[in-house]
């Protein structure tokens, strides 16, 4: 299973599936990331975590441990 | 007739603007997700009796986030006439997410698509017919930072409000969820009397406990309710909450293909460009560390400081004592209401006042990093490095702010949205030593150091040890425990900040400061210098012969483990509670000094005969980490906004810091030869106790109980 949290920076992706339950999951739904969603991880912070990524034509910021939780293409 | 007209969007979509516009208020508004934490409510502009209700900015109406509860909370109980949901054209797709389900709550509602300029600007067009044909509600374009269409927009909420025209769902849902959501409502219809089926239905659906609880139905109905949706589930192939999030969006993908003309993007707009550079992976922390460095320089070293000594030195010293004192004299007043005056009121506010220059200065380089969008950015860049001892990346800022003074340091705690890491945040602040710590530190350290260099440093790296410490600890208590807050984080487009929004931003906190200045400081400064100034018998004395000395004698054992019981230590450590810096000219007053330097340098020879080095020692950092000044407490009091944290902060600071300046004191004692003795044990248990809290496991919320069992997926 490939995560979010694999993608490289500049590289685009489909959303497949979330995992995990609760607020966090629920977070990650409703800022627009579902299933077969477009993707695009524009950066990483400079210390390495967080990462920024384009969904929807905004941008957002997520943890790497939050984007394990989204399979991805 | 009155009407009740709420505000509703998602966070950083312009509603405080559009709040400001309609109502005239100056509400404060950042370029940053949730500012609005707590609704507010204002009257309309020429209308008195239209009221306009200011709701915490959300993405969602589910059950998670105190902003969620509270605005749905407020749609659903207590009954506006109408909702204008507020939508960020340049980032519609998010925002109609709300929108949806806004509509579902059947109450009347009007659509504002704010920031239709910058979406020109893109090049894109919005067809307004026929999205509010899509949409079944009217759809008004608005500029609520140019006031544009603003009275026409709430004309015609005045007018929706009236007629009482209750807002429809989307048909957002596939045939057979649309059949599963029909038959859950007729359920919910003949067993409950909810003003709002359709929202329920769906909520039942996604098993959201918040609602469960309210509708509070029978668990027969619960477990009919349930099998409808595992059924569902189950020919679906995923979950509820999934189900609907997902067919939501799709929905809002037609919706928005159809009446939105996007212009092939034009590669990087000027935010991104910006962007590229200040979160760039090797500029991002020089610029950072500039940022921080020029805001701490101008507005604590510099401009901050120059107008704070005036206002300390000069202005509270020289002028208006004075001027004060010869209108006393020439009216004739007694003594005790001059020294009153003077020394309790003019002394005591004046001291706290003294900051609020320097807090302006500094409120104003929030108010900037916050409008133009950095200050989500300083979160994305420290989040990591926080985030270890429960931090926020935003606490950085605070902690900063905090090396000069922990006032306006705890008031720019306000900038972290999540409530946990904010209380954490003021907890801590005061931690790091102010500079009004630093003639206590310059006393100690020329008294019984001479010559040493690591006791100043010390301070600091006792400070953030602290700091770090704490936030372990505290992350692990029932207080603060529970899932980490998700840090899934809008990163706003950068624009130029306004004046207006940045100078009411600035004086609305800076105004906040100074009205605790007024109250919880003004009695807490009489009653220090009643204290200090009257005997028992009331007779105004020199403060040895005072309450506060003889308080002083009775509290001074409490401090013998820690190696400094003698009153005089006791009564200077009670009078830095006015200010940190009274430390030290208290301990003049009580050796005999009018006046001493600002280290104290003449009172050296006596403090070396009254304390001993690891005494004096235990003594700074019990002073450094213990409760803070009035004014501090008074800012903690302002941001906590409870009287019941602002006793556990203190509490908690002052347990803190007598923990550790046993420790120091009888190890100290211990390993200089001073044999195993009560005290010894006692710093050993206390350093088993802080390893326990430090490494045990968090303890855990208490599961609340689910009335339907979530399917595993």
């Amino acid at each position: 299973m490939k995560t979010l949290k694999a993608v490289k920076c500049g590289e685009s992706t489909k959303v497949v599936k979330l995992h995990g339950d609760g607020p966090i999951r629920r977070r990650i739904m409703d800022m627009g990331i579902t299933k077969g969603v477009d993707v695009f991880v524009r950066k990483v912070a400079p210390l390495g975590d967080p990462i920024e990524i384009t969904v929807l034509g905004y941008e957002l910021s997520i943890r790497k441990a939050d984007a394990e939780l989204i399979e991805v293409f | 007739m009155n009407l009740k007209i709420a505000l509703v969007g998602n966070p950083n979509c312009g509603k405080t603007t559009m709040f400001n516009a309609l109502t005239g208020s100056s509400q404060y508004v950042g370029n940053w997700p949730g500012v609005t934490v707590e609704k507010k409510s204002g009257k309309l502009k020429g209308h008195n009796d239209v009221e306009i209700i200011d709701l915490p900015g959300i993405y969602s109406l589910s059950p998670y986030t105190l902003e969620e509860v509270v605005s749905r909370n407020y749609l659903l109980n207590e009954k506006p006439d109408v909702m204008i949901n507020i939508v960020d054209s340049s980032n519609i797709e998010r925002n109609l997410y709300l929108t949806t389900q806004l509509l579902e709550t059947g109450i009347p509602m009007i659509l504002a698509l704010n920031m239709t300029d910058i979406v020109k600007k893109r090049g894109d067009l919005i067809n307004i017919k026929a999205l509010a044909k899509r949409l079944g509600c009217e759809v008004m374009e608005t500029s609520a930072v140019k006031s544009e269409g603003c009275a026409e927009l709430a004309e015609k909420a005045i007018t929706l409000g009236k007629s009482r025209q209750k807002s429809k769902p989307l048909p957002i849902f596939s045939t057979d969820i649309t059949k599963t959501l029909g038959q859950i409502e007729s359920i919910i219809k003949t067993k409950s009397t909810t003003e709002h089926p359709d929202f329920y239905a769906i909520k039942l659906f996604e098993r959201d406990e918040k609602a469960i609880e309210q509708l509070n139905l029978s668990d027969t109905v619960m477990a009919e309710i349930t099998a409808l949706t595992v059924s569902c589930e189950e020919a679906m192939d995923d979950d509820s909450e999934s189900i609907v999030t997902s067919e939501r969006y799709q929905t809002i993908g037609r919706i928005v293909s159809d009446t939105i003309k996007k212009k092939a993007s034009t590669g990087m707009t000027p935010s991104d460009k910006i962007d590229r550079i200040v979160t760039n992976r090797f500029l991002a922390l020089p610029i950072f560390a500039a940022i921080m460095f020029l805001m701490y320089f101008v507005s604590v070293t510099t401009v901050g400081a120059w107008v704070t000594d005036w206002t300390n030195d000069v202005l509270f010293g020289e002028i208006i004592p004075p001027a004060v004192e010869a209108l006393l004299v020439s009216w004739g007043t007694a003594e005790w209401l001059n020294s009153l005056i003077l020394d309790g009121i003019i002394g005591g506010v004046g001291a706290v006042l003294g900051f609020v220059p320097q807090m302006f200065v500094l409120f104003l380089f929030l108010a900037i990093l916050e409008d133009c969008g950095y200050m989500a950015r300083v979160a994305f860049i420290m989040d990591r490095v926080f985030r270890k001892f429960g931090l926020s990346g935003k606490s950085f800022i605070p902690l900063l702010i905090g090396t000069g003074c922990s006032v306006p340091g705890i008031m720019a705690s306000r900038t972290i949205e999540n409530e946990r890491d904010r209380k954490m945040t003021i907890m801590t602040t005061s931690f790091i030593p102010c500079s009004a710590k630093l003639p206590v530190i310059a006393l100690i350290a020329g008294a019984l150091f001479p010559g040493s260099v690591w006791v100043a440093p010390s301070a600091y790296f006792i400070g953030v040890a602290a700091i770090i410490v704490s936030g372990i600890i505290l992350k692990k208590t029932r207080g603060f425990s529970g899932d980490p807050a998700p840090f899934i984080m809008e990163l706003p487009a950068y624009h130029v900040p306004g004046a207006k929004g940045v100078l009411i931003h600035m004086w609305e906190r800076g105004k906040s400061f100074i009205k605790k200045a007024g109250t919880v400081i003004f009695v807490a400064s009489i009653t220090i210098w009643f204290l200090s100034s009257f005997n028992f018998a009331l007779e105004m004395v020199d403060t040895n012969e005072s309450i506060l000395a003889a308080l002083g004698m009775i509290i001074a054992p409490v401090f013998i483990p820690l190696g400094f019981g003698t009153w005089e230590a006791t009564v200077a450590t009670i009078t830095g509670l006015i200010a940190k810096e009274t430390v030290v000219s208290t301990f003049g007053v009580l050796f005999g000094f009018a006046e001493v330097a600002e280290d104290g340098a003449e009172l050296w020879p006596q403090l070396q005969m009254a304390f001993t080095q690891m005494a004096a020692f235990s003594f700074l950092v019990f002073n450094l980490l213990c409760a803070p000044c009035f004014a501090a407490i008074g800012a903690i009091h302002r941001e906590m906004g409870s009287a019941k944290w602002t006793l556990i902060a203190v509490g908690y600071q002052t347990a803190f810091a007598y923990t550790i300046a046993l420790i120091i004191y009888q190890l100290g004692l211990f390993f200089t030869g001073g044999g195993f003795g009560i005290g010894t044990a006692a710093a050993i248990l206390m350093i088993a106790a802080l390893l326990y809290l430090l490494f045990r496991k968090p303890v855990s919320k208490t599961k609340q109980k689910q009335l339907i069992p979530v399917k595993e997926i």
